[in-house]
């Protein structure tokens, strides 16, 4: 029988649950692809040899130890911040404010350092500091979250909206406390009296943030795992009728857990400017609101993959710049490998969750 | 019809789900001028099986012919080429448009409604169906709109008809068109098959049955040959007892009493108008009417999801005194000693989380009661185990997400998660929608049981010959109105269904 029309070429099956080797493999293989995709990408654009290229990626962030030490605490402020969208994350809020309310943690940060730093002791100024920086991000992140509980605004666009006026009013105070008059930048707070700086742990001035990173993940991870604030940020994300249902006022979970949020992301803001940078400017953040908000979707929200994923593209971007600046390449080459790796391993994801079908026996069917 | 080709003719059907095996090996023939029920219990791959039909997933393996042609249906619209229509549990209608706009929706060719329209009037006319072309759906009961599904396939020229649960939102009267209009379309040669779980129904249409279980094909039989009792068996796969226990109401007193109680929704339209009743313990009170008619909005009052307008609700405890529910939201009155379980309509957006497994949501209703600022885990673990054993749920694991299980587990989880919380009050809205019947007698038992622990229950329903055989009293919806309350034993499905569309049930015959 000649039939007009045939079985599809390919058709996609929802696959049941994996094993978890399986699932590792399916991730292992989409990251070695895109090394070898992209080492290929930079053969046929550059001409160098691809080996050379990965070398070069790997001593961006191990070539020296102050490169690790770079690598670390990029790691953990990155870590922090995405640690922080987090929880509203789970809850289904796509809080894209974290820039925002780094900015206004890291305002309040540098306010402080400069209007207070010769008139309280050391010590005090700290303590200070860190309520003026979680209030500050936790205020950024509250007034929207308090607008879409009460009136089911979007939060999405409202927390980015907030970006743009945290910047704004940074770039205010800069002006106002610019030195010298006219430079239209603050300089290093404090140079002298380093009053306000984070104290140095150890032998390097980054490895407080990277303890307090690893702190918080694992507070981070009991918090949204085993209390009952996680349990009713789950439940409210996953379906607010159930939880309303179940005597949840969803509301007020909204805001507090908002409030976290912005409150991590106004910690953040503080290590940043009182931890390493002493300074205070408007990209200060690097976009890490942003890519913070990529590390806690690969990680599937779970503080202690983010660990990985944050590491991941922190390693991804010093390799990405070094081999642009070592070959001699735009600076964008860079992203280019970036978003070549990160394709493979999102892509991937659709391979754990699908099975692709090919035609059986094509072109048999006919003696049927 | 022995001499006849099949319509359709399946053969060695297979269709998998990740590791769950939808179908397996089925072999199917259909044929015109006859109405073929398709029988199962839930998760029989019945509807899996007629999707495959109407192009919605397409086999892993196994051919289908129509007329004796081998066909290959990729989609819907090559089933739709080859006369094959579906009409599913969920209506597919723009609310906005009228009959015949959503008829003629997305047909290829010049938009012309007067000529459709023309259409729609001749097929209706043929076979008894009452449209009004220009009618909007948002202005159209259940009933209508389903006549609107049908007559679209049969515009688009379907002589092969597939309706997925027809019966689950009809009430009698309307069932009974409906099977009127059936009976024409196969009387003039078309082919119709109804997926369902009601055997009355099954007795009353159908030509021939089949029946499927777990997937696989058991056999098919003229209907005329067999019972319910046969059917019942061949689908459970073990001889069933099919009667509704009802035991005596034990030491019935006053526990809800509603006055008056007037309900608005969202829009500001009435959706209870001066409702008073009251409910019983150790009592099953049924609530009857047409899909829509206030009983959501009635059990959502009392669990204090539903603002009220005016009236009041008063929980009476075993002493004599009252409690005002109005006013208090749902944790509040759990929290005040007034328990009431409530097993919501929509068992997945409301009732339970699908993302989560079972032991979380065991959780939802515990997870307060935790040491400090952390949940207990391990009790609502303990509770899953004890639920999946005690009431059969079929499930890999209680750490498998509920929306991985079939209906009829799902609503097993739920129930026993409310009545593990030792209610007063078990309110039950369309607790066996959608069950098969071992699923379904399952419930009625825990439900009797409860009501032998001497619970008030409120149960919805919508299948009027279960709460005829199952409520001490039924309290009959219509419109908003309390139509009537009728004694459980003794009432005549007639009385109560014309009740329903009624108030009162008087007519004027």
């Amino acid at each position: 029988m000649n039939k007009q029309t045939r079985e599809p070429l390919i058709h996609i099956t929802k696959r049941g649950s994996l094993p978890w080797y399986r699932t590792l493999g399916i991730r292992a293989a989409a990251i070695l692809l895109a090394v070898i995709f992209s080492g290929l990408i930079t053969m046929l654009l550059t001409g160098e040899n691809p080996l050379k290229i990965y070398v070069t990626i790997f001593n961006g962030s191990f070539g020296s130890a102050r490169r690790v030490w770079v690598l670390l605490q990029n790691t953990a402020i990155l870590l922090m911040v995405a640690l922080a969208v987090t929880p509203a994350f789970r809850m289904r809020c796509w809080n894209l404010g974290g820039d925002g309310q780094i900015l206004a943690g890291g305002l309040a940060t540098a306010a402080c350092m400069i209007l207070l730093g010769d008139k309280l002791p050391g010590w005090l100024l700290i303590v200070v500091m860190l309520a003026a920086s979680v209030v500050a991000g936790a205020v950024w992140a509250v007034i929207p979250a308090w607008f879409k509980a009460r009136f089911n605004t979007n939060e999405t666009l409202f927390t980015l909206m907030m970006n743009y006026i945290a910047t704004q009013i940074v770039a205010f105070f800069i002006v106002v406390w610019e030195v010298p008059k006219g430079a239209g930048q603050i300089g290093i707070i404090n140079q002298i009296s380093k009053a306000g700086w984070l104290p140095q742990v150890g032998p390097s001035k980054y490895l407080l943030n990277v303890i307090i990173a690893v702190v918080f993940t694992v507070l981070m991870y009991l918090y949204l795992n085993y209390s009952k604030h996680g349990y009713e940020i789950a439940v409210v994300g996953e379906s607010e009728r159930t939880a309303r249902y179940v005597g949840i006022k969803v509301d007020r979970i909204i805001v507090r857990t908002m409030l976290l949020s912005g409150a991590l992301c106004g910690l953040a803001g503080l290590l940043l400017v009182a931890g390493t940078d002493h300074t205070l400017t408007t990209t200060i953040t690097g976009g890490r609101g942003f890519t913070a908000v990529m590390v806690s979707w690969m990680a599937h929200f779970n503080p202690i993959v983010m660990v990985f994923t944050s590491f991941l593209l922190v390693f991804l971007s010093k390799g990405g710049s070094e081999v642009a600046s070592g070959f001699g390449l735009s600076a964008s080459f860079g992203d280019i490998l970036t978003g070549i790796i990160l394709f493979f391993i999102i892509g991937s994801e659709f391979f754990i969750t699908y099975k692709v079908n090919f035609r059986k026996h094509a072109g048999k069917e006919n003696g049927k | 019809m022995d001499n006849k080709t099949p319509a359709v003719k399946m053969r060695n059907i297979t269709k998998t789900f990740g590791s769950v095996v939808a179908n397996d090996k089925v072999w199917l023939d259909i044929y015109r001028g006859e109405i073929l029920a398709l029988l199962g219990e839930n998760g029989s791959g019945k509807t899996t099986l007629m999707n495959m039909l109407s192009g919605i997933y397409f086999p892993d393996k196994g051919d289908i012919s129509i007329d004796g042609k081998e066909v290959v249906i990729r989609s819907p619209k090559d089933a739709f080429d080859l006369g094959i229509g579906m009409i599913h549990q969920h209506f597919k209608l723009v609310d906005v448009l009228s009959a015949a706009e959503n008829i003629v929706l997305g047909l290829p060719g010049k938009l012309d409604l007067k000529a459709a329209t023309a259409k729609i009037r001749q097929i209706c006319d043929a076979y008894g169906f009452e449209v009004d072309p220009k009618q909007k759906i948002y202005d159209m009961s259940v009933s209508q709109k389903q006549t609107v599904e049908i007559v679209k396939v049969l515009y688009r020229g379907a002589d092969i008809l597939i309706l997925d649960e027809p019966t689950a939102v009809l009430t009698p009267q309307e069932t009974d068109k409906l099977f009127a209009v059936l009976r024409n379309m196969r009387d003039d040669g078309k082919a119709v098959v109804i997926i369902t779980h009601k055997m009355h129904e099954v007795e009353a249409l159908s030509d021939r049955v089949a029946v499927l279980r777990q997937g696989q094909f058991i056999g098919d039989m003229p209907t005329k040959t067999t019972n319910a009792q046969e059917m019942t068996n061949m689908m459970v796969g073990h001889p069933v007892v099919l009667n509704i226990d009802r035991p005596d109401p034990v030491d019935p007193r006053p526990r809800i009493e509603v006055k008056n109680l007037t309900v608005r929704n969202i829009d500001g339209i009435v959706k209870l108008d001066d409702v008073s009743f009251t409910a019983n313990s150790g009592e099953i009170l049924g609530i009857a009417g047409i899909s829509g008619c206030g009983q959501k909005e009635l059990l959502e009052a009392i669990a204090g999801l539903q603002r009220v307008e005016s009236g009041s609700i008063s929980y009476i405890e075993d002493d004599g005194s009252r409690e005002e529910l109005i006013g208090k939201d749902p944790l509040e009155i759990q929290q005040m000693g007034v328990s009431l379980s409530f097993v919501p309509e929509d068992r997945l957006g409301m009732g339970l989380v699908g993302n989560m497994d079972l032991a979380d949501n065991m959780m939802l209703r515990s997870f307060r009661r935790g040491r400090g600022i952390f949940t207990d885990r391990k009790s609502p673990h303990k509770l899953a185990e004890t639920v999946v054993h005690d009431l059969e749920v079929v499930t890999p694991s209680v750490e498998t997400p509920v929306r991985r299980l079939s209906g009829g587990n799902v609503q097993k989880v739920l129930v026993g998660r409310e009545i593990a919380e030792a209610p007063k009050v078990l309110l039950t809205a369309y607790a066996v929608r959608g069950l098969d019947i071992n699923s379904s007698y399952t419930i009625y038992d825990l439900l009797n049981k409860q009501k032998q622990a001497g619970v008030a229950v409120v149960y919805v329903g919508e299948d009027l010959d279960v709460l005829l055989e199952l409520a001490d009293r039924i309290l009959v919806l219509c419109g908003g109105k309390v139509s009537g309350i009728v004694p459980g034993r003794g009432a005549k499905k007639r009385d109560v269904g014309l009740m329903m569309t009624r108030l009162g049930g008087k007519t004027d015959e």
